[in-house]
Formats: C-alpha cells, sequence, structure tokens
C-alpha cells in the first residue's frame, strides 16, 4: 500500500498567524435526513459525537462532525479510519435514504495559529470574523477569494480550513498573502 | 452590496457567496404548450426598476437554491424564502408591501 501524501507536503509559512497545511486527514461525506434516529445513531456510535446543531461543529479527540447543509455532514477522522468508516455507516444505514462516501483524497486541509486568524480569513472570504459574530463550535462554507472552502475555530486563535485538494497551492497561496508580515490591518478582531 | 440570507442554512452573506439563478416564478411550459407560450417562457423576462422575485443559489455555502424578493433599485431585501414554492408566500408580499405599497410585479400585487 502506498503511503498517503497531502497534497503540499506539510507547507509552511511564517507570517503575523503561522499557515500550515496539514497531514492527510479522513473525511467522509455523509447525506440524508439529519433528523432521523437512525442517521444519528449511526454518527455517535462511529464518532462518539452527537450530530451538531444548524451551522455548527462537533468535535472530539479524533474525530470532529461538521454540518455542512440541511441534508449534509462532514465527518473527520483519522486518514486510515476513512473506509471502514464508510462500511459502518452503509451498514448502518441500510434501507435508509443516505450516502456515505471517502472524500479523504479530494480536499486539503490547513491550519491558522496566532492572534491575527481572524483577519487572515476577514480578507479572503464575506464573513463577519468578529468574536460576537463567529465563534468555536461554528463552521462556515464560504469562498475563500475564487474558490470554495469550510473553515471553523477549534478554538480562539485558531482555524482549520479544508478546500478541495486540486486548489490547495492556490488556498496556501492566498492564505501566505492574507498573513504576511506587514499586512496586518488591526481591525480589532 | 446585496446582502442575503439563505432560508435553508440560516447564513447571512453578502451576494458573492451565492448565485443568481434569474426570475423566480417561471411557468415552465414544455411539449403540450403552444408557441407563444414557450416563446413567453424562453425569451419573456421581467426587467422591473424596483420590486422582484428571483431565485438564487447559495452556491459557496449550504448549496440549495431558494427564493428573493428585493429591490433592483435599492438593494432591499424584503426577504427570503423556499424554493419549493410557485408563487410568493403570504407574509413576504406583506413585507413587500409595508415598504412598498402599491407594488406589483406580473400579476401579483
Ligand atoms: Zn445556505
Amino acid at each position: 500500500m502506498s503511503e498517503p501524501v497531502s497534497a503540499l507536503g506539510g507547507l509552511r509559512y511564517e507570517g503575523f498567524v503561522r499557515v500550515e497545511e496539514l497531514p492527510p486527514r479522513g473525511m467522509v461525506t455523509l447525506r440524508g435526513d439529519l433528523g432521523s434516529e437512525g442517521l444519528r445513531r449511526a454518527v455517535r456510535d462511529l464518532t462518539g459525537l452527537d450530530v451538531p446543531d444548524a451551522g455548527g461543529v462537533s468535535q472530539g479527540a479524533e474525530h470532529a462532525v461538521a454540518w455542512m447543509s440541511p441534508d449534509e455532514l462532514l465527518l473527520l477522522m483519522p486518514h486510515a479510519a476513512a473506509p471502514e468508516a464508510v462500511t459502518q455507516l452503509q451498514a448502518a444505514l441500510a434501507g435508509e435514504h443516505a450516502m456515505a462516501v471517502e472524500v479523504s483524497d479530494a480536499r486539503a486541509m490547513f491550519r491558522l495559529t496566532g492572534s491575527g486568524v481572524r483577519e487572515v480569513v476577514a480578507k479572503l472570504a464575506p464573513v463577519d470574523m468578529s468574536r460576537a459574530a463567529f465563534r468555536p463550535g461554528m463552521i462556515r462554507r464560504t469562498r475563500v477569494a475564487q474558490v470554495a472552502a469550510a473553515l471553523w475555530m477549534p478554538e480562539e486563535d485558531c482555524v482549520e480550513l479544508v478546500c478541495f485538494r486540486s486548489v490547495a497551492a492556490y488556498v496556501f497561496g492566498l492564505l501566505k498573502v492574507s498573513a504576511a508580515k506587514g499586512g496586518e490591518v488591526g481591525a480589532g478582531y | 452590496m446585496l446582502i442575503l440570507t439563505c432560508p435553508c442554512c440560516g447564513v447571512t452573506a453578502e451576494e458573492t457567496e451565492f448565485h443568481g439563478g434569474g426570475e423566480a416564478h417561471l411557468t415552465r411550459h414544455g411539449p403540450d404548450s403552444d408557441d407563444d407560450q414557450f416563446h413567453d417562457y424562453l425569451f419573456m423576462r421581467e426587467n422591473p426598476r424596483g420590486v422582484h422575485f428571483e431565485r438564487w443559489r447559495h452556491v459557496y455555502g449550504c448549496g440549495k437554491w431558494f427564493h428573493a424578493a428585493r429591490d433592483t433599485v435599492t438593494l432591499e431585501v424584503f426577504g427570503t424564502y423556499p424554493a419549493q414554492t410557485t408563487e410568493p408566500p403570504q407574509h413576504i408580499r406583506e413585507a413587500i408591501s409595508a415598504r412598498r405599497p402599491g407594488w406589483s410585479w406580473r400579476g401579483l400585487s
């Protein structure tokens, strides 16, 4: 079995916040009726986490469950666990109108750390990044410059962002420019 | 700037997170229609100054389609509502009447 590699080999950049590409992460898209007891139980059995409310992300030690749309979740897990997770979900949801697909290798993931992370995102996405509007525990699907992305804050001063693997270099470039020293706006977030 | 609230996921964002889908509430005349109906369905669109009804898609967000009632001149949004309807719901019409008394659009008022 060949070694999984991330899109950019773990590139890093030190600006007024740190930008790093994260190692391969297991990701499963789950679509279905998010209110159904069967689906909620299947997610809980797999991840130990509850299905989050609209716009939310539940986080555990190894797993996270992110609300992507009224009928879609993104499940995050260790990379090697994703194929088995799909099998388990498909078995648990047999007979339900639901679909589980592994998307790990379709994605790239970045982490921003530092006190200016809100500003770095606000320069790229049409999202109110003030503390009052966007908090840890929330997820936002949006665009960064010209491509789709989803982002959340595992904790204050930290943002994780996922995008399509094919645009990883573009997104890393954006984040680099936005985080470059001397580019602080001082918006007071 | 046009600011829309997606009724499917509740997110409020400016228009670049969305994609316009053209005029709302068209009757999609098909094989059993006559030439005039099909012509009107294909080509005839409202282009008002003022109250307008449109389809939008939250393309960078939840991906869902919805409807919006807005003013094409001021970009004021009177309301957004689900895609699964063939005409604007009463509360949307009332919201427009409160802001634009006497409005009309196609056969609606
Ligand atoms: Zn939406």
